[in-house]
């Protein structure tokens, strides 16, 4: 069987890292990020990198870490208002970002994976999203036309993966990580438990193991959360 | 007497019908889940894949794995199911959410809304909004009905640029409430907030409507 566990971080990341690279990660917010991985490309010096997702972190968490180390040149994100230091290389021209809406990230990030160069859409039609984009009038109605997306490196975080590479995601933690692990030429997921081969049940596995092709257990499971809210007794 | 923002938050939670499949957008509209009357039964979707979004949670049962679009930790109900994100907009995209109520930052008299960015000032993106208002069956916008200068927020066209060309449904401010029967008519003037006079809506509203109250 091929050996997809990775004792390490970088040892995953081994022979995959190029300056001007583009990486594609997955998570929602702080929520489904793989922080080992993200923690390895910093020690790695990688610069140049364009990050494909959904977030851009905090100051000090998740992607922000390669913000502050200036390694990212370009970010593919919907949303990016969490992070202070993006706003200030954005606004001082140090750092280039393609806003793109979530669905259709999403959906590009899916696409690629899938081998679809590009669908049409009727989101951001009318608005700066669609400008310079090709449009098409499908039943009397506008769709403008988005590219999928493959990048160079997908990095994934899963609840539960086995030395086949099969993943399992732990609640809204999914999100964004099944495109991600299909729209990279290689993939490396963290896990945060390693199980033996035949333990995952089959119908409930969400990415196969053709998806990916490294694999490590995390050693990064802060699972920082971004807003704390609490009700005050059981209702 | 303006609505205060619970208010206009049950205002909006009074359009939701039994069944359906709704979206509250970040802020104000997240209050509409404090006031959906007993008896209607409303599934609440956020776009991070979650579909079923319970209370808040208690300090014991806070899970970092269970979060709504806002970040916000959240719980789970008997009813819950995850998605991937493309799952998620899939819902959105595809017309199978029946309402979603967002903030604004402008609303023009023909549905254009502008709720995303302030050219060169702020950059946080349009996140799924742009998403929620092609592919959602009704939008309905919660705001202060003037800007914090006392500009007119609800315009005969958006200074800013748009999340949606034509997208809006209803408008729900601190003064009034706006709606239209369809994406081809003009907006209506329904409701005005108590003590406030149709006079002084006209008078702090730049967008041409008419009168129509309920």
């Amino acid at each position: 069987m091929v050996q997809k566990i990775h004792p390490d971080a970088p040892s995953a990341l081994a022979g995959l890292l190029f300056d001007g690279m583009t990486i594609a990660a997955g998570g929602f917010g702080l929520c489904g990020i793989p922080e080992t991985l993200i923690q390895a490309l910093v020690d790695s010096g990688t610069t140049g990198i364009t990050a494909v997702s959904n977030n851009a972190g905090v100051d000090d968490f998740g992607l922000g870490k390669l913000l502050r180390t200036r390694q990212i040149a370009k970010m593919v994100s919907s949303y990016v208002g969490e992070n202070k230091e993006f706003e200030r290389q954005y606004l001082t021209g140090e750092l280039e970002i393609e806003f793109c809406p979530q669905g259709t990230l999403a959906e590009r990030m899916r696409a690629g994976g899938a081998g679809i160069p590009g669908f049409y859409t009727r989101t951001g039609v009318g608005t700066l999203i669609a400008e310079g984009k090709e449009t098409k009038v499908f039943d009397g109605e506008t769709f403008v036309l988005e590219r999928g997306i493959v990048a160079d490196l997908a990095i994934v975080k899963a609840w539960k993966g086995d030395p086949y590479g099969n993943l399992v995601f732990r609640k809204s933690a999914r999100n964004f990580n099944p495109m991600a692990a299909t729209c990279g030429r290689v993939t490396v997921a963290e896990v945060e438990e390693l199980v033996a081969p035949g333990e995952l049940e089959p119908d409930q596995i969400h990415t196969p193991g053709v998806f990916v092709q490294r694999l490590i257990l995390a050693t990064h499971n802060e699972k920082r959360i971004e807003q704390r809210t609490i009700r005050k007794e059981a209702q | 007497m303006p609505w205060t923002r619970d208010e206009m938050a049950a205002l909006a939670a009074a359009e939701l019908q039994d069944g359906f499949y709704v979206n509250l957008g970040i802020g104000i509209p997240t209050l509409v889940a404090n006031h959906i009357a007993p008896g209607i039964d409303v599934t609440l979707q956020s776009e991070n894949g979650m579909l079923g979004l319970g209370p808040f949670p208690t300090e014991a049962e806070v899970d970092a794995d269970i979060i709504n679009a806002g970040k916000q930790t959240i719980t789970e109900l008997d009813r819950t199911s995850y998605v991937s994100s493309a799952d998620s907009f899939g819902m959105i995209r595809g017309g199978h959410i029946q309402l979603s109520v967002l903030g604004a930052m402008e609303v023009a008299e023909n549905g254009d809304l502008a709720n995303w960015m302030v050219p060169g000032k702020m950059v946080k993106g349009p996140g799924g909004a742009m998403d929620l208002v092609a592919g959602v069956q009704r939008i309905i916008v919660l705001m202060d009905h003037v800007d914090k200068q006392g500009a007119a927020k609800f315009r005969r066209g958006c200074t800013l640029p748009l999340t949606g060309a034509n997208v809006v449904d209803m408008i729900i401010t601190n003064l009034a409430i706006f709606e239209r029967p369809d994406r081809q008519s003009a907006f209506l003037l329904r409701r005005l907030a108590p003590g406030v006079t149709a006079q002084e809506v006209r008078d702090l509203t730049e967008a041409e409507y008419e009168e129509a109250f309920a």
